[in-house]
Parts: structure tokens; C-alpha cells; sequence
């Protein structure tokens, strides 16, 4: 409760506070203290004080907590008269042009959501255009439906561990599965979180526009077949499609990509995985939960490119050796045919270097996880003269796109995976949020480093910031020095208490200043873990500071406790307690 | 300046970096001797408390090239699983404990060689010391710690095959005939783990795909590569790495310990049965059919005891009368099964019979030829063994180990003394299944009918 009176008090003093959401998060975190109004000036001198990307601040609480959030309904109805009263008074300071909004967002995604949910907040007339189904990938086609199944998938693994149920003296018979029902269950939630996304936009009093988005010059953007709305701001937040290399026919049947997999039509034997990412990880979970064989594709030479070595190697380790997976590394998949005709699909492989013909497969299915391509079709980027960069939508530190000529295209931004930056559905929402402090008069520049990503594996993993050769690379250039400390969840009672001790946390870190470099976790509940990390990057929070901070015992977060712990930073502790609480 | 040489899996100078060095692998080999050079890898203490270590995994394997501070090996501790690094550069001459394996606490798991010449010198030093003490001998400061090792490195059980072990599963292996090979990847595993050649497993998957339970099959039975244990010659004292049959049958025999089981005996005339087999015996009818008909036969009344329990919470009946019968092959056993056996007649059983023997000793059985037997029959009446008693095989309800049939004094109901064939024949059963009751009744049957064996011929 305190945090929505900490927020009303906030909304209602959206034209005079400039750090309004900064203000919002200091009455989450000071949950106990009912006096706002003497922290809202205090927090953004801290800031300054910090003088670390304090532009970060104020949007890490992500969209995804908002667009649930009920008790937002109430507030819209008053908020829409001041964003009308912030509009108006732009147009009589600016060019007196009337514009039907204030911004359009070509795009309902989940970066649309947010950018949309945080402008309505900021006091704009927001539209929202878009030409398929509310939610955009994450929702119908991504992380949403999926973690349906990987949740189904975790509990179905847990059922089978034998040894696993006996160590805890559990005995259960024989754990089945119903596979309708396990597909019913990821399309009723993707259902349900579609329309709460469409009932929180609808009652903030956004215009959801049916129809393709495209633009037609500055500031006009035509919808459907012919309707025609101009916006003072535009965001194109369009999102991406799964990626098919050439060569690949994809039948929706027995050659997949997330999009059919996520509907879980069959339950195939064999099923090869072409790429392991995070999307190829998260399906060899669940189809080997659920009985098939999985074979991986990769075309780097090794498995789970992109984490960090270690984290990926450990992962490899409890992710892959022991399950009924196995993979080919430094192969291309040149050519993958359906199944027809009673044969199978077949798998042409070429060496990734020499590229001469290494082997054929023939399996019962393939997973095409080769990653995710820009959306950009039918958007008229061609009117205002921009030219997509391997497709995506060539964007500039604040999101503002650029054209042909490497000019700012004034009032155009572009959020989420179709800019390309960061193709994380989070990411687009805190681009999008970034992109509409902008354009109500804050510059925002967001830090990238501070956004978390998690892949839902069982046990899951997750990071933030910079892998370790990342880091040592920038160490090398810049001139400091780079330490890690490592934990373990073996060392975690709550973890053992779970009999899931396998896991290992790890810390990037500055001992000089104690700078949090980067966060990588595997582990029980990773994912939900790593928040403490990223925020503490957002903040910009030393490790000589947040060591102190205290964690519930026993739980999985003293993982990062442990962490902070045991890292060894130079510096002493900046301001240990501001303000004495007397108990 | 340190730092500076160390690659990026080994973070340099922080304090942490000082705690990692206690995970560095400690190396014999006192550095004022010019000659030694081989030196001992030896499993670190990675806490205070670890007084052994298991191999997780070799991160590198035997002839790599290794460099001062590069991950060799992962150690799980009994904290937590560690990757531990090389003090020295070297070549990793010969891996000494595999993964998966134990070892205390400073004993040797590898030999590290300096330069690639001395790889060989590694391996044979590796070799020869099987007695725990030649190593000592090379240097003092390591001799403590290697004496304190208890027992051998168990270098000789390593298994010739490291070039298949390290492939990993990505490569079908091709075929004499240059055709590819399908297994699916858990079929691969198991092949693996098993030590079954897949080139030699039959597939029962889509388009013949080799799948999990081939393999099992295949480890269960001959058909997979036991060839090499030729009956040549020989070698006392020395040890013999399972063959995959020996293996199969390893495991299955621990396997059946989980089974409680139980025994029932009976004595039965075969006065009648000896007559007959005379009679039909020049119509390539075999003993061995008429006994499995028979079986067959009082199996029909009795489903239960043709019933099995495979995961201890459910039992199911079988649907056919499948009759395992036990052949010893050289190197091995194996169960050639009668399908159906109650169904067929008499002469189609023996000729099938025959047809079974002759492939099993061809090493030729398909895997539903000897892994689908619902009950099984195991005679050693032909050794003169009067009575024995079997161990269930572990899927199966129960098996009858049938004895000689002797000319035996008996006395009858009537009061005299007589002279009749008799055998003993002795079925162990899986009593979660199948009682007392049910085995006694079923003999009973089976004894009628072998009593009076009109029914067997139709």
C-alpha cells in the first residue's frame, strides 16, 4: 500500500518533480516511511552524488510488474486531463502544429507496452498501432508461453529424478503427461497476460489502433488501409521474427522455429536443435523433460556461445552431458528438409570453416533457434529515407534513428529488437521508457550493462554486465585491474534444503573501487536472483557498500551475499548509515 | 608480472587470485633436479576438509599441450566442483584416475611430460608403477604423499578406447559397408556407457534408427562385439576388463538382487514325457520344445506367474507366452525366446528352436530373439545336474531351472516300490507378484501335463 500512495502522491506531481519515477522508487524502497515528500528532493541529490549513471535510475522496475498491476486502474481518468493540459502547453511554447498525439508506438509489443504505460504516466496522448496481437513476441510467441512449458518442464524433471525424490523421501508413481494439456496450459497464460497488457493500456486510456504501421513522412504514420494519425514523437518498437538461414525450409510441422515449438503440437522422438542459445537451451529442457532426444546444432565451437565460459561450461556439464542430448559444434546446417513422404528430416552439416559436407541427419524433427531477424517489413522506412543495417533499424545512443546520410531523423525513435542493441523484451521496455523521458524533457541516455538476462533452464542462469573475458579485455585497454569471486550453491542451505546444490555465482568486480563488472549465475532460481546485481549496476552501488546490506536467512539470495562477501575490494565503504533507525 | 602471462581463465593478482592458487594443481618434481622431468599431477585439497576428490571431468586429454595456468581438469570436493589448473608447462602425458574416478588428496591422477619425447617415457613410467612405490623412489618431497595413497591407480582398467571417448557423441561412425549409422543421441550415450559398438546393433527405430533400448538389448545380449574374448589362452593373475556381454550380465545379475525372490521345488515322473519325445523324436522334435511347450501350456492357466513387475508399483500380465530358454555360448549365456509357445505346435517350436541355436552360436540373434521372454527355462539335466537353482532374470516374473531326469527308487501310492524317471525341476519367482500358491498350483499343472503329455503334440 505504500507504494501506491507513494506513487499517486508522485503521478499527481508529475509536472513538478522532474525525477518523478526516481521519487516513485525511493517510496518502494523506503516502504516504511510514510513522508514522501521529504525523500523525493533528498534521492536525486544522492544521485548526483553517486554521479553514476543516474539517468539509469528510476527504470529498472520494469514493465512487466506494471502492466499486472492493478491498482493502477484508478489513477488514469485524472492523468489523462494533465496529459492533455502537458500537450497543449508543448504546443503553445513550440511549433503551433496540432498533432493528433503527443507519440505514437508502432508496435504493441512488450517495448511498446512499457513505453506506452511510462508516457501515459509522463502525461502524453499515446496510441499504440498495431497489426497483429497485443503483446508482440514475448507474449503470444516467446518468453511468456514458454516458461509455461518450462515450468511444466522443471516439475515433470523433478518428478522423474528418482534419486532425486528419494533424497528428499518422496515416492511418487510413474509421472505422465498430457501433452494437450501442457500446450493448453502455455496458450491460456499467453491469453490471460495478452489481455492484461490490452486491459492495463485500454484503461490508462492509450488508443490501441488496429492495422500495419507504416510511415508515411515526419510524423505521419498511416494504420490499416487507410487511416492517417500524426504524433508529435514516433516509436518504432516493431520487434523481430524468428531468424531462418537460407537453405532451411520450414513447414511448421516437423522443421520449426519457436513460434510452432511454443505450441507444442507433437512431441517429437528425436528432435535436433539448430543453434544453443538461450531459445535452443530453454526447448532442450522442456522436450527432453517431456521424453525426446535432442540433438544440437551449433555452428561456433562450442555450446552455449554468448555465456560466460565458465557458467557455459558448468551449464554443459548439468544441462547437457547427462541428459539424453548430444551435438555437433563447428557445423552449419546447410539444407534441412521436412519430413515427407515417410522419410524423415534430413540435416545437411558443413564444417563452420573448411566448409566441406561433414554428415546428414535424419531425425524426427528440427528447432530452428539460429536467433531472432528485425521485423521491419511494410513500416515505409524508405519515406524518411533510413536504410536498415543487416536489417535493423539504425538507432544512436538515445534510440533516435538515424537515415541514410547518418542524420538524426527528428522526432523518430526505434526500441526493442528492432534496433537490434539488446533483444531482450525487458530491454525494449527500458529503451522505450528511456526514449519517453526523453521526449518529455529529461535527457536519458540507458545503461546496457545494467539490463539482466536469464534463460529459464532447469536450474536457470542468468547475468549481468560483462562475461569474464569481456571484462579482462576492458581491463586491458582501460588500465584496471579485474578480480572474480565465486560461490557456490553447495555452500547454500536453502539450496541443499531443495537438494539442488549444483550451481555457481560469480562476480566480476573492480578491487580497486569495487565496481560490479558483471553478475553470472547458475543455479537454482537464478533468474530471480541476479536483480540484486543488475540493480546494484543501475544504481551504481560498490560492493563495499552493498556487502552490508542484510539477507533474509535461509534463502538462495545469500548466493550474492556470499558474493559480495567474499569479493576483496580496496576501498572502504562509502556512507555506511545515512540515517540510524532507532529499534 | 605475473599477471600478465596468465590467461583469462586465471583472474591475476586480486586477493581471490591467492586463494585460487591453493586450487593449482600441486606437481613433483623437485625443480633443482635437471632430469626430472616428468612430473606428477596430484589431486589438490581445493578445502580444509577434503580428504578425496572425484574427477568430474578432464578439461583436456592425454597428449594435449598444456600451459601454466590453463584448466587440466575439474575436481568435485565435497564442497563444491573446482577447475584446477596446471602449475607448469608440459604435455599431459597419461592420465592416471579417468572421470568419474576418486583419489585421496595428493595422490598422483596424471603425469605431466615436458616435452613431447617424454610422453612415451610418461606412459611407460605410468605403466610400471602399478606398486605405489617406484614413484616414490623419484623425488623426496613427494614421497610422503604418494605412500600415503592407499591403493594403485587404476590405470589398468582404463579401457582402450580414448580416441572414442573423447570424439564425444557428434560423429556417426561408419559402417564396414561406408553406410552411415543412425542412433539417436541417447541410443549414442548408452552405446557409450556400455561399451556396445553401434555398428553391430540393429535398430528398431523409424528407417531402422538405432534408439536407447537397442542398445540395452544389445549390451544384454551377444550380438555385440564379444569376439575379442577368444578362448586362446588364459592369463592367471591377470585382470580382465568385462567383455559387454559379461558386462550385461553383471549388471542384470545386480539388478535382480533388487527382486525379492523365492523358490519352489517339484518332483515330477517323465516316464510318459521320455516315451513320447522316443515316439516323435525322429520328427526333429527336441527335448528342449517339449519341455517349453509344456511350460507354455500350464502358463495358459496360469497368467499370473507368466506375469511381470518391472517398477514395483504395478505388475502387468504378459499378453503372449514368450519362453526364454538359457544357451550357454562361449564367452556368455543367452536366452533364444519361443514366441508364443503355447500357440505353436509342437513341430514348428523345434524347428524354431533349431533356427535360434543356430543364430545365437552365429552371434546372429535380433534382439526381440532373445530379449522378449516372458519366462524362462534354464536345463542343466544334460551335465547330469540333478537339481539347481536359478536367479531371475531382472522384467521377468519367473524361471524354472530344470534338472536331470534319473531313473529314481520311488515308492507309489499302492504300496510298492517302483522304478520311474523323475526330475526335479526348481522355479525362482518374484514373490511381489507371484505367492507361494501360485507357483505350487502352477507346478502342479505343469506336472500333469508333463505327466500326461497327450496335449503337448495336440
Amino acid at each position: 500500500m505504500h507504494y501506491s500512495a507513494a506513487f499517486s502522491q508522485a503521478a499527481t506531481s508529475a509536472t513538478a518533480v522532474p525525477t518523478i519515477s526516481g521519487s516513485r522508487h525511493v517510496g518502494a524502497l523506503h516502504s516504511s516511511s510514510s513522508s514522501c515528500t521529504l525523500l523525493i528532493p533528498s534521492k536525486p541529490i544522492n544521485l548526483r552524488f553517486c554521479g553514476l549513471r543516474r539517468e539509469a535510475f528510476g527504470f529498472s522496475p520494469s514493465a512487466f510488474t506494471r502492466c499486472s498491476n492493478s491498482q493502477r486502474v484508478q489513477l488514469p481518468s485524472r492523468r489523462r486531463f494533465k496529459g492533455s493540459n502537458v500537450s497543449a502547453s508543448l504546443g503553445d511554447n513550440g511549433i503551433p502544429k496540432s498533432f493528433d498525439y503527443d507519440l505514437i508506438i508502432i508496435g504493441a509489443g512488450v517495448g511498446g507496452h512499457g513505453a506506452a504505460l511510462h508516457a501515459v504516466e509522463k502525461g502524453l496522448k499515446t496510441a499504440i498501432i498495431e497489426g497483429d496481437v497485443v503483446g508482440g513476441t514475448c507474449v503470444n510467441r516467446g518468453c511468456v508461453p514458454s516458461k509455461a512449458l518450462l515450468a511444466v518442464s522443471g516439475r515433470m524433471r523433478e518428478l522423474q529424478s528418482e534419486h532425486h525424490m528419494k533424497a528428499l523421501g518422496l515416492q511418487v508413481h510413474a509421472a505422465g503427461y498430457d501433452r494437450q494439456g501442457v500446450a493448453d496450459h502455455a496458450n491460456n497464460l499467453a491469453t490471460k497476460i495478452r489481455n492484461n497488457l490490452t486491459n492495463s493500456m485500454k484503461a490508462l486510456g492509450v488508443d490501441i489502433l488496429t492495422g500495419v504501421g507504416t510511415i508515411l513522412g515526419p510524423q505521419k504514420v498511416k494504420f490499416g488501409t487507410d487511416n492517417i494519425v500524426t504524433a508529435k514523437d514516433i516509436i518504432i518498437a516493431t520487434g523481430s521474427v524468428p531468424f531462418v538461414p537460407k537453405g532451411i525450409e520450414v513447414d511448421g510441422k516437423t522443421v520449426i522455429t519457436s513460434d510452432h515449438a511454443l505450441k507444442l503440437e507433437f512431441v517429437p522422438d528425436w528432435i535436433a536443435i539448430v543453434g544453443s542459445g538461450y531459445i535452443g537451451l530453454e526447448f532442450s529442457d522442456v522436450y527432453t523433460a517431456l521424453g525426446s532426444e535432442v540433438t544440437f546444432i551449433e555452428a561456433l565451437d562450442q555450446l552455449m556461445p554468448g555465456f560466460d565460459p565458465e557458467i557455459g561450461k558448468l551449464a554443459q556439464r548439468v544441462l547437457v552431458n547427462p541428459r539424453k542430448i548430444d551435438y555437433h559444434t563447428g557445423v552449419f546446417a546447410t539444407k534441412i528438409t521436412p519430413a515427407k513422404d515417410g522419410k524423415p528430416v534430413t540435416i545437411e552439416l558443413i564444417d563452420a570453416k573448411t566448409k566441406e559436407p561433414k554428415d546428414t541427419l535424419e531425425v524426427d524433427a528440427a528447432l530452428i533457434a539460429t536467433g531472432r531477424a528485425p521485423f521491419t517489413n511494410g513500416l515505409g522506412l524508405e519515406n524518411i529515407n533510413v536504410v536498415t543495417q543487416r536489417g535493423f533499424v539504425p538507432v544512436d545512443e538515445r534510440m533516435r534513428v538515424t537515415d541514410a546520410n547518418g542524420n538524426l531523423v527528428p522526432h523518430l525513435y526505434c526500441i526493442g529488437d528492432a534496433n537490434g542493441k539488446m533483444m531482450l523484451a525487458h530491454a525494449a521496455s527500458a529503451q522505450g521508457i528511456s526514449v519517453v523521458e526523453q521526449v518529455t524533457g529529461r535527457d536519458h541516455v540507458l545503461n546496457h550493462l545494467s539490463i539482466p538476462a536469464a534463460c529459464f533452464t532447469h536450474p536457470e542462469i542468468s547475468m549481468v554486465g560483462l562475461t569474464e573475458p569481456q571484462a579482462r579485455e576492458k581491463a586491458e585497454k582501460e588500465g584496471f585491474e579485474v578480480s572474480v569471486a565465486k560461490t557456490s550453491f553447495k555452500a547454500n542451505t536453502k539450496a541443499l534444503a531443495e537438494n539442488e546444490g549444483e550451481g555457481l555465482a560469480k562476480l566480476i568486480y573492480r578491487p580497486d573501487n569495487g565496481e560490479i563488472l558483471g553478475v553470472h549465475i547458475f543455479g537454482l532460481h537464478a533468474a530471480d536472483l541476479i536483480h540484486e546485481a543488475s540493480n546494484a549496476i543501475a544504481l551504481g552501488t560498490r560492493i563495499q557498500d552493498i556487502k552490508f546490506a542484510v539477507h533474509a536467512h535461509p534463502t538462495l539470495s545469500e548466493v550474492l551475499d556470499e558474493l559480495f562477501k567474499a569479493a576483496k575490494v580496496k576501498d572502504h565503504a562509502s556512507n555506511p548509515v545515512s540515517e540510524p533507525v532507532a529499534v | 608480472m605475473a599477471h600478465l602471462l596468465q590467461t583469462t581463465f586465471l583472474p591475476s593478482s586480486s586477493p581471490l587470485i591467492r586463494r585460487n592458487q591453493t586450487y593449482i594443481l600441486r606437481i613433483s618434481g623437485s625443480r633443482t633436479r635437471v632430469n626430472a622431468k616428468i612430473r606428477e599431477i596430484f589431486m589438490p585439497a581445493l578445502s580444509s576438509t577434503m580428504t578425496e576428490g572425484k574427477i568430474v571431468s578432464w578439461v583436456r586429454s592425454e597428449g594435449d599441450k598444456l600451459c601454466k595456468g590453463e584448466s587440466v581438469v575439474v575436481v568435485e570436493s565435497d564442497k563444491a566442483d573446482m577447475d584446477v589448473e596446471t602449475f607448469y608447462d608440459g604435455y599431459l602425458a597419461k592420465i592416471m584416475v579417468d572421470e568419474g574416478g576418486v583419489a585421496s588428496v595428493g595422490s598422483a591422477i596424471a603425469l605431466l611430460a615436458e616435452s613431447e619425447d617424454e610422453i612415451a617415457e610418461a606412459q611407460a613410467k605410468a605403466a610400471a608403477s602399478g606398486s605405489p612405490s617406484s614413484p616414490s623412489s623419484e623425488t623426496s618431497n613427494s614421497a610422503a604423499v604418494v605412500a600415503a595413497v592407499p591403493h594403485p591407480q587404476p590405470e589398468k582398467v582404463k579401457l582402450a578406447e580414448p580416441a572414442a571417448v573423447t570424439v564425444g557423441s557428434a560423429v556417426h561412425p561408419a559402417s564396414e559397408g561406408g553406410k552411415r549409422i543412425v542412433a539417436s543421441p541417447y541410443a549414442k550415450k548408452l552405446a557409450k556407457e556400455l561399451k556396445v559398438e553401434l555398428a553391430r546393433v540393429v535398430g528398431s527405430g523409424p528407417k531402422g534408427r538405432i534408439v536407447a533400448k537397442d542398445v540395452e538389448a544389445a549390451a544384454a545380449g551377444p550380438a555385440a562385439s564379444v569376439a575379442a574374448a577368444g578362448p586362446a589362452g588364459i592369463e592367471l593373475a591377470s585382470v580382465v576388463p568385462f567383455t559387454t556381454m559379461q558386462g550385461a550380465v553383471s549388471r542384470n545379475m545386480v539388478e535382480s538382487l533388487a527382486v525379492p525372490t523365492f523358490r519352489v521345488g517339484y518332483t515330477i515322473t517323465t516316464d510318459a514325457l521320455d516315451a513320447l519325445y522316443k515316439k516323435i523324436k525322429s520328427k526333429g522334435v527336441t527335448m528342449t520344445a517339449l519341455l517349453a511347450k509344456a511350460t507354455a501350456l500350464a502358463l495358459v492357466q496360469h497368467p499370473v506367474v507368466n506375469s511381470s513387475c518391472r517398477d514395483g508399483n504395478s505388475f502387468i500380465y504378459n499378453s503372449s507366452i514368450n519362453i526364454a530358454v538359457a544357451v550357454a555360448v562361449d564367452g556368455g549365456l543367452i536366452t533364444p525366446v519361443l514366441q508364443d509357445a503355447d500357440k505353436a505346435d509342437i513341430y514348428t517350436l523345434s524347428r524354431k528352436w533349431k533356427e535360434l541355436v543356430d543364430k545365437a552360436r552365429a552371434k546372429l540373434l535380433q534382439p526381440h530373439e532373445y530379449n522378449t521372454g516372458t519366462f524362462t527355462l534354464s536345463n542343466l539335466g544334460m551335465f547330469g545336474v540333478d537339481r539347481f537353482d536359478a536367479i531371475l532374470p531382472p522384467g521377468t516374473g519367473a524361471i524354472m531351472a530344470v534338472g536331470a531326469s534319473e531313473p529314481t527308487v520311488v515308492a507309489t501310492k499302492d504300496g510298492r516300490i517302483g522304478m520311474k524317471n523323475q526330475m526335479q525341476v526348481n522355479v525362482t519367482a518374484d514373490h511381489r507378484v507371484i505367492y507361494g500358491a501360485d507357483l505350487a498350483s502352477f507346478l502342479q499343472t505343469l506336472a500333469k501335463i508333463i505327466e500326461d503329455p497327450r496335449d503337448l503334440t495336440f
